[in-house]
C-alpha cells in the first residue's frame, strides 16, 4: 500500500461541493420557516430617543418585531472571552440590540421577523427611529485625546484596558550603537470570508431543544456561550456547522445576531432563518487588525539586534468581541522578537474603544502585525548600517542548533532550522543575481525591489494551563474519537471544525496511516455538538497541531485494543503481534496473521475476547498539547514598481514554509496560496476607512478591493520539514503562514525599489496614488 | 394567481417549472428558496463575487442581477444540472483534480464562469484564464488552483474533441 501520509490525496470533501450539494446554513430550510431582517444604526454614536414599530408590525407578512427593550430579562448580553492578566479590562457586554445608544455604524437596533425575506426587509423601512446624534470617534489615537466623545460611560479615556510584558529596559536603547525608530500603521481589514453569516434555528418547545445551524469555526464554543445568552441548559442547546465557506476569524466571535434569531424562534415556535447580506457583513462583522505601532530596535554596527520594544494603540471598535483582547496582547505581544535571537524585548499595548465596528481575529491574528513591524524594521536597520537586510537576517537568525529556545518574551521554541529556508527561498530567488540585475535595470531607469521575510509564528494554541495564564476564557486541547465499525470501516469525531482547511481528507489520512486501511474507508464527521463530545473549533493553525494529534492518539488506542484482540486470535503475547499495512502478524510467524478488520469484527462479536476486555472497537482521547508549535520559513517577492504610475508590478513571489511533516501536500501549497494572496491584499489593496461622522466609507466590494485572479503571477512555493517535538505527529500548521510572511515581504520589495528615492516607509495599502505621492515626495527632498 | 405576482415558465437542468412570483423576485432567490437548487450562492449584494453566477440559455450570468421574470422561458443550468449521467463535467473534475476550492462557497459560481469561457474560448491561455475570472471572488484558494483546474479541464475537453473527430473520421 502506497504511503498515505504525505501523499496528495484528493479531497474527501470536493464530489458534494463541486455538485452543489454542500449543506451551508443559508441551505437549511425547514417547513414553516420564517425570515428574520436586522435594521442597524445609520450612526456611529447616537442616543435612541424613540423606536416605534407599530407599522413594521403591521406590514403583511410580518409576524414579530423585537427591540432591545423587549429583550430585557429574556435575553441575555454578548460577553467578551478573553481577558488579558494583568491588564485593567473594562469588558462592557453588547446588547444583542441596543437599548439607550447605538455605538457603531451597523449596531443593532430592531429585529424584523416575517413570512419571507423580502417581507423582511420592506418591514425594516417601515420602523421609525428617532435618533439624537452625537459626536463620534473612530481611530484610536483621537479617542485617547482628552475630551473626545467617550464610548462607554465606564471606560474613561476610551481605554479599555493596559497591558505589557517584556524585559528591554530604557537603559539597552540609551546604551546601543545604533537605534532605528519607526512608526507603522497595521490598517483595518475586513476579512469577507465568501459565505455571509447566516443562522437558522429551529426550537422543539417539547422537548425544550434549540437546533441552531450557525456559521461557525468552534461550534462548542457558541454553544457555551448562547446557552448562558439564552437561559437555555447547553445539553438543550444543538449547534450544527457542517459546511462553512470560510472564516478567516470572522466566525469566531459570537455576534449579537445569531443570538436573535435563537431567541426569536424560541419565542416564535417556528423555524427562524436569517442571512447577513454583504453590506452587513462589512458592518457588523468583526474587522481585524486596526493598530498603531511605534516601534525602537536596537543594534550594533555589525548588524547584531539587541533590542526591540513596541508600543501598541489598537483599536477595539465600539465592544469587545470574543477574542479581541487577546489579539493584540498575547497573540501579537509575545512573537515579537519573531526568529531572530534578540536578549531583550518589551510590549506595551492600549486597546481603545472607538465608535466603529467591534475588531477581532484575522487570519494570523496579532502574528501578522507583530511580523510585519519586525521584518520592516531589520530592513531599515540593514539600510542604517549600510548592510544587505538579508545578511543582518542571517546574523540574527536562531541557529539550528540552539532550539529549543527560550525567547526574550518567555517562550520556548520547538524547533527549527530557519538557514536550511532562508538558503532555499533565497536559491529558488535567485538572490544574488537579482541584485546585479535590479543595479543594471536602474540603470535604465526601471525600479525593480526584492524582499525578504524571515518569520516564525505562534500555534497550535494550548495547552489549557497556558490559555488560562494568558486569560482565555476556555481550554485549548482537543477532543477526538475514533469509531471503528464491525466491518472495520471508521468514522472520526473531531472537536475542530474545519471549513474549508480540508481536514475531513488529511484526518482520514491520519488515519489512514494508523490503521492501514483506504481513506475511503474513514469519514470525518465535525461541527456538530450533538454528535461530538467536545471540541474548541478551528483558529490559530489549531487544527492539525492540536486536533490532529488528539486524532493520533485516539487512533493508538484503539491500535492497542486491537493488538490485544489480535494476540489472543492469534494466541501469541500482544509484544509479539507486530501490526503493518492493516495486518496484525506474529513475530517470526508471518503465516499467523488477522486483518484490522477481522480484528474489528471480533471486537463487536465478543464471543472470545481476553479475559476483562470490553467489547467493541472505539477510541477517545482529550489531547491537550504539552506547548505551542512554531512554523517558519522564508518568502521571497520581487516588484517593479512604475514610478510614473505609482503601480506595483508583482514579478515573483516564491514561499518557503516549514510546517513540520506535511500531510498532504497539495492541502498544503492551497493554504500557502490563500494566505499569501490575503497577505499581499492587506500590502497593496484592502484596508478599511471611516469618515469623520462614523461611516464606514470601504462598505462594498466597489470600495474594498479583494485581491481577484490577474492580480497575481504564479506563486512558486516549497517546503521544508522539521518535526515539532511537541506533538505525537511533529506537525505544526500551515493555515496563517502566508498572511503572516506575505504583507512585510512585499511592502519591503516595493521599499527596496523605491531606495534610490529616498522612500523609507508608505503607509499600507500601497496603492499607486500612494506610491506615487512617496515617489514624489522622495524627490522634492532630493 | 396571488395579487401581484406574475407567472414565470422556465428550463431549469433539463425540467420544465412554471412558478408564481413577485415580478422583483432575483433568479437566484426563485433558484434557492422555491425550486430547492441551493447550489447556486449568494455572496455579495453589488454583482461582484460571481458566486451565483448559472448559465442562462448558455450565457453565464449572475443570478442576483437578474430578475426570475427575465429568465421567462429561459433555459438555465446550476452546478446540479452541470454533470451528465456519465459523469462530472470536465471543470468540475478540473477543481476536484487541481484542488480548486478549499471551502467551496464560490465555487459553484466559479465552475459555471469557467464553463461559460470555455465555451467561448475553449483553449484560453493563462492570462485569459486569470482575466475570465474578473468577475468573481474567492478568498480561500489565492486563484492559483482554480487556474490549474481550468487549464485542466480545456486540455481533457480538448483531448474529448480529438478523439470524437478521430472517431467519427474513422466511421467516414
Amino acid at each position: 500500500m502506497a504511503q498515505v501520509f504525505g501523499a496528495a490525496v484528493k479531497r474527501r470533501e470536493d464530489p458534494r461541493l463541486i455538485t452543489g450539494r454542500g449543506r451551508y446554513t443559508e441551505d437549511v430550510q425547514l417547513p414553516g420557516m420564517l425570515y428574520a431582517a436586522i435594521l442597524r444604526s445609520p450612526h456611529a454614536h447616537a442616543r435612541l430617543v424613540q423606536v416605534d414599530t407599530a407599522a413594521a408590525a403591521a406590514a403583511p407578512g410580518v409576524v414579530a418585531v423585537f427591540t432591545g427593550r423587549d429583550l430585557a430579562g429574556k435575553m441575555g448580553t454578548i460577553p467578551t472571552a478573553w481577558l488579558p492578566p494583568d491588564s485593567d479590562i473594562k469588558a462592557t457586554a453588547h446588547p444583542a440590540l441596543a437599548v439607550d445608544k447605538v455605538r457603531y455604524v451597523g449596531d443593532g437596533v430592531a429585529m424584523v421577523v416575517a413570512e419571507n425575506r423580502y417581507a423582511a426587509r420592506d418591514a425594516l423601512d417601515l420602523i421609525r427611529v428617532e435618533y439624537e446624534v452625537l459626536p463620534a470617534v473612530t481611530e484610536q489615537e483621537a479617542a485617547l485625546q482628552p475630551g473626545a466623545p467617550l464610548v462607554h460611560d465606564d471606560a474613561p479615556g476610551n481605554v479599555a484596558f493596559r497591558w505589557r510584558a517584556g524585559n528591554a529596559t530604557d537603559e539597552v536603547f540609551t546604551q546601543a550603537e545604533v537605534v532605528v525608530r519607526q512608526r507603522f500603521r497595521q490598517q483595518r481589514l475586513i476579512p469577507n470570508p465568501m459565505e455571509p453569516r447566516a443562522a437558522v434555528a429551529d426550537y422543539n418547545a417539547s422537548t425544550g431543544e434549540l437546533t441552531l445551524w450557525l456559521t461557525s469555526q468552534n461550534p462548542h464554543i457558541h454553544r457555551l456561550l448562547l446557552a448562558g445568552i439564552l437561559g437555555l441548559p447547553e445539553h438543550k442547546l444543538r449547534v450544527v456547522a457542517v459546511d462553512v465557506g470560510g472564516g478567516f476569524g470572522a466566525k469566531i466571535a459570537c455576534y449579537p445576531d445569531e443570538a436573535l434569531v435563537g431567541f426569536a424562534a424560541m419565542q416564535l415556535g417556528r423555524p427562524v432563518k436569517w442571512s447577513e447580506d454583504r453590506r452587513e457583513h462589512f458592518l457588523a462583522t468583526t474587522h481585524g487588525r486596526d493598530m498603531v505601532l511605534d516601534v525602537e530596535l536596537a543594534g550594533r554596527r555589525d548588524g547584531t539586534i539587541t533590542a526591540i520594544r513596541v508600543r501598541n494603540t489598537a483599536n477595539l471598535g465600539a465592544y469587545l468581541s470574543t477574542a479581541a483582547p487577546g489579539v493584540p496582547t498575547i497573540l501579537f505581544g509575545l512573537i515579537v522578537p519573531g526568529p531572530y535571537q534578540i536578549p531583550y524585548a518589551a510590549v506595551e499595548v492600549t486597546g481603545v474603544f472607538t465608535h466603529t465596528t467591534p475588531t477581532d481575529a484575522y487570519r494570523g491574528a496579532g502574528r501578522p502585525e507583530a511580523t510585519y513591524l519586525l521584518e520592516r524594521m531589520v530592513d531599515l536597520f540593514a539600510r542604517t548600517i549600510g548592510q544587505d537586510p538579508v545578511a543582518v537576517r542571517r546574523k540574527n537568525l536562531i541557529p539550528a542548533d540552539a532550539f529549543p529556545y527560550h525567547t526574550a518574551m518567555g517562550l520556548q521554541y520547538d524547533s527549527g532550522n530557519y538557514q536550511q529556508a532562508l538558503d532555499k527561498a533565497l536559491a529558488m530567488a535567485g538572490y544574488a543575481d537579482f541584485r546585479e540585475e535590479q543595479a543594471r535595470l536602474r540603470q535604465q531607469g526601471r525600479y525593480l525591489g526584492v524582499g525578504v521575510t524571515t518569520y516564525v509564528e505562534i500555534c497550535g494554541l494550548g495547552p489549557s494551563q497556558v490559555a488560562g495564564a494568558v486569560g482565555f476564557q476556555g481550554g485549548l486541547w482537543e477532543s477526538a474519537t475514533v469509531r471503528v465499525h464491525p466491518t472495520g470501516k471508521v468514522t472520526v469525531f473531531t472537536g475542530t471544525s474545519p471549513h474549508g482547511q480540508g481536514e475531513e481528507t488529511t484526518f482520514a489520512q491520519i488515519v489512514a496511516a494508523k490503521f492501514g486501511i483506504p481513506v475511503e474507508d474513514i469519514e470525518i464527521v465535525h461541527g456538530d455538538t450533538h454528535r461530538i463530545a467536545m471540541g474548541w473549533g478551528t483558529y490559530g493553525s489549531r487544527t492539525t497541531p492540536v486536533g490532529g494529534s488528539a486524532l493520533a492518539v485516539a487512533a493508538d488506542r484503539v491500535v492497542e485494543k486491537a493488538r490485544a484482540i489480535a494476540a489472543h486470535m492469534l494466541e501469541a503475547a500482544a509484544e509479539d503481534i507486530e501490526f503493518a499495512e492493516g495486518q496484525f502478524t506474529v513475530k517470526g510467524a508471518p503465516g499467523r496473521k488477522a486483518s484490522f478488520q477481522e480484528v474489528a469484527l471480533q471486537a463487536y462479536l465478543a464471543w472470545n475476547l481476553p479475559a476483562g476486555m470490553e467489547p467493541a472497537l472505539e477510541g477517545s482521547a482529550f489531547y491537550d498539547p504539552v506547548n505551542f508549535v512554531y512554523p517558519f520559513g522564508t518568502h521571497v517577492c520581487i516588484v517593479e514598481v512604475l514610478p510614473d504610475t505609482g503601480e506595483v508590478k508583482l514579478l515573483r513571489y516564491i514561499a518557503v514554509d516549514d510546517p513540520g511533516p506535511v500531510i498532504n501536500p497539495m492541502i498544503a501549497e492551497g493554504q500557502v496560496h490563500g494566505g499569501v494572496v490575503q497577505g499581499i491584499g492587506q500590502a497593496l489593496w484592502e484596508g478599511a476607512q471611516y469618515d469623520d461622522q462614523g461611516q464606514l466609507v470601504t462598505g462594498t466590494f466597489m470600495d474594498y478591493a479583494l485581491p481577484k485572479a490577474h492580480f497575481f503571477p504564479n506563486l512558486e512555493t516549497a517546503f521544508t520539514e522539521t518535526p515539532s517535538p511537541h506533538n505525537p505527529l511533529g506537525v505544526k500548521g500551515i493555515g496563517e503562514t502566508g498572511t503572516i510572511a506575505a504583507t512585510p515581504t512585499v511592502v519591503n520589495a516595493v521599499l527596496d525599489a523605491l531606495a534610490p528615492f529616498g522612500v523609507r516607509e508608505i503607509d499600507m495599502p500601497l496603492t499607486p496614488e500612494r506610491v506615487w505621492r512617496a515617489i514624489q515626495s522622495g524627490r522634492d527632498s532630493a | 394567481m396571488e395579487a401581484g405576482k406574475v407567472r414565470v415558465s422556465l428550463e431549469v437542468n433539463g425540467k420544465a417549472y412554471t412558478a408564481e412570483v413577485e415580478p422583483r423576485l432575483l433568479l437566484v432567490h426563485l433558484l434557492r428558496d422555491q425550486l430547492g437548487l441551493t447550489g447556486t450562492h449568494i455572496g455579495c449584494d453589488t454583482s461582484q463575487c460571481g458566486a451565483c453566477t448559472v448559465l442562462l440559455d448558455g450565457q453565464a450570468v449572475k443570478s442576483c442581477t437578474v430578475l426570475a421574470v427575465q429568465a421567462d422561458g429561459g433555459r438555465v443550468t446550476t452546478v446540479e444540472g452541470l454533470a451528465s449521467p456519465e459523469g462530472l463535467h470536465p471543470v468540475q473534475i478540473g477543481f476536484w483534480e487541481k484542488h480548486g476550492l478549499q471551502c467551496g462557497f464560490c465555487t459553484p459560481g466559479v465552475i459555471m464562469t469557467a464553463v461559460g469561457l470555455l465555451q467561448d474560448n475553449p483553449r484560453p491561455t493563462e492570462e485569459e484564464i486569470r482575466t475570465a475570472l474578473e468577475g468573481v471572488l474567492c478568498r480561500c484558494t489565492g486563484y492559483q488552483n482554480i487556474v490549474r483546474a481550468v487549464q485542466y479541464a480545456a486540455s481533457q475537453m480538448a483531448e474529448a474533441d480529438e478523439r470524437r473527430e478521430v472517431a467519427a473520421a474513422e466511421t467516414e
